[in-house]
């Protein structure tokens, strides 16, 4: 894909990267998560993608806001845990941001992903720093805002927040945990990545696997 | 790991099966994957519903029954339920007096349940919630997800049932609920890590001489990690904490609880010990609960959870009680 927007197809790529690259990566995802955590978000996530592939299959989509709203309220009907509100919002956000736009650019894109990271805020009230997927996420934002304000195309804008994504999770590791589960562990936590910025990286890194195939 | 399971994706639903088919007071809906009881909404009573991750046998559909539970919503393997069987459970059991949800606070729980009860508002349902936060193993809470609820659940599941058994409005049954669990404390210590049929190995490992001390109810491991020794040594630790956090003084409720896999001659032998700890401190055990009721599947360890006692607390524990795990008096 070569153009300047991306439209309903490629985000539907996305998703499919993702369900493809959580089922990959799930026990890597679990055993994260049993470091710090009580071992199920691999599990988890996997089972919300498998639905979420389900709903979509067969299915004609308006718009990517619409497709990704859908993506949204799936994985909150299938998940449970703390990820399946986390993320179901972040995805529902995201495609209440885009609206009913057919092809979407690098800045609305940007703007959908800043919708995104406010209702994981909103609902998880974490900030950077206290070792959650926000630790992953919010550098993505401000790299793709970055790359918005510098007119990248959709290649290099996503690719630079799927690297920002990267380095993100990667930081989690010497954190101390102030939310979730990993939090009661105190400064046992540190020294492990934490599961949920691991996986929003994934979801970065799908995007950008979808947007550069 | 040898686990009696069919598949790994089956697991909760299986479980339902065989319980819908033990217990005939029981409703077990295995598309919403709820529990209601047979009788169903009762008019003009509060429903409680309360709801967490499976893997916590008895906790919670082995709660529900006269005296008790109205509706529990087990989720996956200790993973919170989903806010659509939220729902689903709160309509199950609305007798137009309203609901109240029992919520442990877990951020998962607290999430879902949250959802749920915005949108049962949003349809005009009367709706409470008290978040269940005994756990004092969690220090300096003020930097973490605040204090886990654990065993206080099973103390606020029955002392608000019974008060909502005898017609008491909402904002009643939800006082007496808070009331409970600000009356409680608790603290976990872990011999093993579980086994979840997901993961198929222990979610941590521990040396032969190792414990973990603080453990909440998920097979997370705990506060600190220290060498094993003998249960009255331990015990004096578990209540230690306890007490330093609430004083231990006067008429108690209290529970030695398994975390399903220890015997109950060890949890009887804890029970003595805890039994000679409070007397040291002029305290009794004026009830008392031994056995696995809020356990992390096949975990062995132990948990204490003690709750203050007032005449109206004792009066509602006392008060009759139906469920597959818990009954008596009537």
């Amino acid at each position: 894909m070569a153009g300047t927007e991306l439209d309903t197809a490629l985000f539907a790529a996305w998703i499919e990267e993702i369900s493809r690259t959580v089922r990959t990566e799930k026990d890597r995802l679990t055993r994260l998560d049993a470091a710090i955590g009580d071992a199920d978000h691999g599990t988890n996530l996997d089972r919300g993608f498998t639905a979420v592939t389900q709903e979509l299959a067969g299915k004609e989509h308006d718009s990517p806001g619409s497709l990704l709203a859908l993506v949204g309220s799936t994985l909150i009907r299938k998940v449970g845990g703390a990820s399946g509100p986390l993320y179901g919002m972040a995805f529902r956000e995201a495609g209440k941001a885009l609206g009913d736009v057919s092809e979407v650019s690098v800045a609305e894109l940007s703007t959908a992903l800043e919708a995104a990271l406010s209702g994981v805020q909103k609902l998880g009230s974490a900030v950077e720093g206290d070792k959650t997927m926000v630790d992953a996420l919010a550098p993505a934002v401000r790299a793709l805002a970055q790359a918005a304000q510098e007119g990248k195309t959709p290649q290099e804008a996503v690719g630079a927040a799927a690297s920002a994504a990267l380095a993100g999770a990667e930081a989690t590791v010497p954190m101390q945990a102030r939310k979730g589960r990993a939090s009661y562990l105190g400064p046992r936590s540190v020294g492990h990545e934490d599961p949920g910025a691991a996986s929003t990286a994934l979801v970065l890194d799908a995007l950008r696997t979808a947007v550069t195939r | 790991m040898k686990k009696l399971i069919n598949s790994v994706d089956s697991v909760v639903v299986d479980a339902l099966r065989g319980l819908a088919a033990a217990h005939p007071g029981l409703r077990v809906d295995t598309e919403n994957q709820i529990v209601v009881r047979t009788s169903g909404p009762q008019p003009g009573k509060v429903g409680l519903v309360s709801g967490g991750g499976s893997g916590h046998e008895p906790l919670h559909a082995g709660f529900v029954g006269y005296g008790m539970l109205d509706a529990a919503c087990p989720g996956e393997i200790f993973t919170s339920p989903v806010p659509d069987q939220v729902i689903a459970a709160s309509e199950a059991v609305n007798g137009g007096a309203g609901v109240l949800h029992i919520v442990k606070n877990y951020t998962g729980d607290v999430l879902n349940f949250e959802m749920a009860a915005e949108l049962c508002a949003e349809e005009g349902m009367e709706v409470a919630g008290v978040l269940v936060d005994d756990d004092v193993a969690v220090q300096d809470s003020l930097y973490t997800a605040g204090r886990r609820g654990t065993g206080a659940t099973l103390f606020v599941e029955k002392i608000a049932g019974a008060l909502a058994e005898t017609g008491a409005p909402l904002a009643e049954v939800a006082r007496v609920a808070k009331e409970v669990d600000a009356a409680s404390r608790s603290f976990g210590v872990a011999l093993s890590a579980c086994v979840t049929p997901a993961a198929g190995r222990p979610t941590f490992d521990l040396g032969e001489d190792e414990i973990e001390l603080g453990i909440g109810i998920h097979g997370e491991p705990g506060r600190a990690r220290s060498a094993m020794r003998e249960a009255r040594e331990l015990v004096g630790v578990v209540m230690d904490a306890i007490d330093e956090d609430m004083p231990i003084s006067g008429d108690n409720l209290v529970m030695v609880n398994g975390m399903g896999g220890t015997p109950l001659i060890e949890l009887y032998i804890v029970f003595a010990e805890v039994t000679d700890y409070l007397a040291g401190k002029g305290a009794r055990a004026a009830r008392s609960l031994v056995g696995n009721y809020v356990t992390s599947l096949d975990m062995q360890g132990f948990s204490v959870t003690v709750c203050r006692l007032t005449d109206e607390l004792t009066r509602l524990w006392d008060a009759p009680v139906e469920t597959p795990a818990l009954r008596w008096g009537r």
